[in-house]
């Protein structure tokens, strides 16, 4: 029997910030995303999409198409074997058109060919005719209409309240694409017996497949999907693009298929942020105490349904932001137009809503004569109030007080008394000079619910298996860059006091769904199933090893090491294979009231921007912010999801909007939809505030959403700050400042 | 057309039509997958490579004009070891999703090349052509300051 002193905390456990393991592949060229696949003899697929927002097909004739040198295929609507629909809540698109199209892109037809040319060519080749209709395009025309997917609505406390200071205010928020690096892409390959195995670039396998097989119309364990290098995510691959498309082209041809979109067919090929109009009215008593809020909001759902049923819940839920109110009425609705449809983007609803509710706390400070920080303060949403909207009663870290107090208390950056252009609005154009310039400062606070809510049944599979050769982690949660892998991997290391930890991405055939990497979920979701099966590994590693302790080496008894390794799983493997759920939540009644949501993550930004009011030129300068984590698995990729987060907020703030005009986007590049460029992204500096949530591994909440909620809000309320101006759309655009009447 | 070029020191051949870019060349003809290509514009400079010891971005660039030029690639960059660009954004946490990596290796050693000990400001104006999604640049900014903090 050895006799040794265990060596303490394992490494690379949580608490820690460790070093991704792909790290090495993705700094030197080699890790494999979707679009990198590659077989021999594969085709290449294309797709015809309409050119119109509203049309009838009259003429298709895919004869010259296929009469093409190099065309192995062209599939049209009805070669659709099973379905020909889908959706990711409901199955209402059709997988390729029929007799009408709805939106400008729509696929129409398919066609597989020996390189990406010829596909080209061929789709060119297609014979189609339309009769143009009328698009409906404008929002409250549709909503007038009754051309909706959704209404929501929350009716709580009394009805009559009301306060002494009234401000009113109307918001409007552009439609803000995701833009990953990696646009939409994947390989399809058959396996000779009807079926095929998918590798795509994606954010939820199982519900990928579960689509797929009801358009192939195959038993569901004819289709795979395996989870290939993702560039990106953030909402845009939670639906289905061109998976259905690659598995039909790849079944007709019986040879692999690729697909990878260009840029301008990546804005047509993914859903985008719902575009948004606000209506609210706030009242108060003088002393600042919320009584009363309304709101009315309507989002945009495009064509075809996707999420937006789940987006105008959830703005609604979040239209009172972190706040006290016990008289709330909140309408929305998600309207039914001839526009590219919308789904999930990271923020979901919250920041469409955030972007709203802090203006009008801004405006609502400013008429009492009070700090606008104060009045949020004095107002913020605490562990057990009931949440405004809902009613439902929040019992997890909710340190909002705490947030805005830490915020305002950080350094604000030095005023700028330097002429250097780079330090200016406007950069090296050289257009502005510094005695124009006007700094402004803007606070915004916001919430983000965690994980699927309304009573879903959300859940997460994991397998933990202690080997001779290590652990084994296994999942079917989609690494898209946030971390997920290394969170795993850290749990299961101090969960089990094993160092050599491996976490391997299985297909749908190997292990049941972990939900979609979105909603800020997988953390405490996959997380939470790593922890609790490397629990129950520990468990009968211990009964099998007869000690109370387990280590890399084997298990200990009162510190002496009674059953080394190589005896433990020597002859058998100890696995373990669970499916978490996270604690129940409920659908709403007629009144929207009821507890609908398992956990929240609250934030807070504080904007400081320069304004040439003269030239509508603005430059971010900095922007703080305090988040509320829970506990940090990784901190340093908490910090990451932080800054990427703000990012794409500040994006959204004075940048990036999808121009749609008439049901056509006027923009689907990346020299006409800007993104934020190093030269446009200011210091970040970051707090967080660790106390435990109610559930999840160590406490930890989800990172990824909050940042992006309440940034936009900050930036522009820094603006406003620097203006006097009312700027109530977002992005903010030159002209908003420039030719505002004054 | 035959195009010929040395990439990352070795003698390529391929056989690009007149319309395919180098990105295209490399990537498909040669499977040297690691640049990537996000916008086909030149705007994200995810596609980075030096061309005769010049920065560009190969979507811009057709294959037929690198005909007997020296090409670089991100796999190129390293040797037997990682780029000290390469480990700096690791170690920094700069890569998430990774998909602009390998232009932001390509332009920050090309940087770094010209200019040794480059300020945060110069830093941030040369890399403007590299769009990263995920980051929101203060991890690669972070990064790569810790490769002129001893100046």
């Amino acid at each position: 029997m050895t006799t040794r002193v265990r060596t303490g905390e394992v490494r690379g456990g949580v608490g820690e910030s460790t070093s991704r393991s792909d790290g090495i592949p993705k700094t030197d060229g080699t890790y494999t995303y979707s679009s990198d696949l590659h077989m021999d003899r594969m085709l290449f697929g294309a797709t015809l999409r309409s050119p119109h927002p509203k049309a009838r097909i009259t003429k298709l004739d895919i004869g010259p198409a296929v009469a093409m040198t190099g065309v192995h295929a062209v599939l049209a609507g009805d070669d659709v074997p099973g379905r020909n629909a889908f959706g990711l809540e409901t199955a209402d698109q059709p997988i390729l058109a029929t007799d009408l199209v709805e939106y400008w892109g729509q696929a129409v037809a398919l066609v597989a060919a020996d390189d990406p040319e010829i596909a080209r060519r061929a789709v060119e080749a297609i014979g189609i005719e339309y009769e143009v209709l009328e698009p409906l395009t404008d929002p409250e025309d549709a909503d007038a209409r009754d051309s909706v997917f959704h209404r929501a609505r929350c009716r709580r406390g009394r009805q009559d309240v009301s306060g002494a200071v009234v401000v009113e205010g109307y918001y409007e928020v552009g439609m803000q694409d995701q833009a990953p690096l990696g646009t939409e892409s994947g390989l399809a390959i058959p396996d000779g017996q009807g079926g095929v195995d998918l590798h795509i670039a994606t954010q939820w396998t199982h519900v990928d497949r579960d689509q797929i097989v009801a358009g192939l119309g195959v038993e569901e364990d004819a289709v795979r999907v395996h989870h290939a290098g993702v560039g990106g995510a953030f909402g845009a691959r939670e639906d289905v693009s061109l998976q259905i498309h690659l598995c039909l082209l790849a079944l007709y041809t019986g040879r692999p298929v690729k697909m990878e979109y260009s840029r301008a067919e990546s804005f047509v090929g993914h859903v985008h942020r719902h575009p948004a109009r606000l209506w609210m009215r706030h009242e108060a008593d003088h002393d600042g105490t919320l009584r009363r809020i309304e709101a009315r909001i309507i989002i945009d759902g495009g064509a075809f349904r996707s999420t937006s049923d789940s987006v105008v819940g959830n703005a609604v839920y979040h239209a009172a932001g972190p706040y006290r109110c016990d008289s709330v009425s909140v309408d929305g609705v998600a309207v039914r137009t001839n526009n590219p449809p919308c789904g999930a983007m990271r923020g979901f609803g919250a920041v469409q809503a955030c972007f709203g509710h802090e203006a009008q706390m801004d405006k609502l400070a400013d008429a009492l004569g009070m700090d606008r920080v104060e009045l949020r303060i004095k107002n913020a949403l605490r562990r057990g109030d009931p949440m405004a909207t809902s009613g439902q009663v929040i019992d997890t870290s909710a340190p909002v007080i705490e947030i805005l107090e830490k915020l305002r208390d950080m350094p604000l950056p030095p005023a700028n008394r330097s002429d250097d252009p780079r330090l200016l609005p406007g950069g090296t154009g050289l257009t502005t000079s510094r005695p124009m310039v006007r700094r402004g400062v803007g606070y915004a606070v916001g919430l983000k619910n965690l994980c699927f809510s309304a009573g879903f049944d959300d859940y997460s599979e994991a397998r933990v298996a202690i080997t001779p050769f290590g652990v084994e982690v296994h999942t079917a949660a989609v690494e898209v860059g946030q971390g997920l892998g290394m969170a795993c991997a850290q749990i299961a290391r101090t969960v089990l006091g094993i160092e050599d930890v491996v976490v391997y991405y299985d297909d749908t055939s190997q292990i049941g769904s972990a939900g979609s990497t979105s909603a800020s979920r997988q953390t405490q979701m996959t997380g939470g199933a790593v922890m609790e099966a490397a629990r129950m590994a520990r468990e009968i590693a211990l009964q099998r090893g007869g000690g109370d302790e387990l280590d890399g080496e084997g298990v200990w008894k009162d510190g002496i090491l009674v059953t080394p390794m190589e005896d433990l799983v020597g002859r058998e493997n100890i696995e373990y294979h669970t499916r978490f759920h996270h604690p129940e939540t409920y659908a709403p009644d007629e009144n929207g009231q009821g507890d609908l949501h398992v956990d929240f993550a609250f934030a807070a930004h504080r904007a400081v921007v320069d304004v040439d009011r003269e030239l509508g030129l603005f430059r971010v300068v900095q922007v703080d912010t305090v988040q509320d984590v829970g506990f940090m698995i990784n901190p340093r990729s908490v910090v990451g999801q932080i800054e990427g987060g703000t990012m794409q907020g500040i994006g959204l703030a004075t940048l990036e909007e999808i121009v749609v005009e008439e049901g056509v986007i006027m923009n689907p590049t990346f020299t006409d939809y800007l993104l934020p460029t190093f030269l446009d992204a200011p210091p970040i500096e970051i707090e967080v505030i660790e106390e435990p949530s109610s559930f999840g591994p160590f406490g930890a909440k989800g990172v990824g959403e909050p940042p992006t909620v309440s940034s936009t809000a900050a930036v522009v309320a820094a603006i406003r700050d620097a203006t006097g101006l009312e700027l109530n759309r977002t992005p903010v655009r030159p002209e908003h400042v420039a030719l505002a009447s004054r | 057309m035959r195009v010929q070029m040395t990439v990352n020191g070795e003698e390529r051949v391929c056989d690009a039509k007149g319309s395919e870019s180098l990105l295209f060349a490399l990537r498909e003809h040669l499977r040297l997958t690691g640049s990537k290509g996000a916008c086909e514009q030149g705007e994200c400079g995810s596609c980075s490579v030096l061309l005769d010891g010049e920065l560009v971005c190969s979507c811009l660039v057709m294959a037929v004009d690198a005909h007997r030029s020296e090409v670089v690639t991100v796999e190129g960059m390293g040797g037997a070891e990682l780029h000290p660009v390469q480990k700096a954004l690791i170690d920094a946490g700069a890569v998430q999703c990774g998909f602009c990596t390998p232009g932001f290796v390509v332009a920050a050693a090309a940087l770094l090349d010209e200019n040794p000990a480059p300020s945060s400001d110069e830093m941030r104006e040369a890399l403007a052509g590299n769009i990263c999604r995920c980051t929101g640049y203060g991890a690669i900014l972070r990064g790569l300051e810790t490769l002129v903090g001893d100046r």
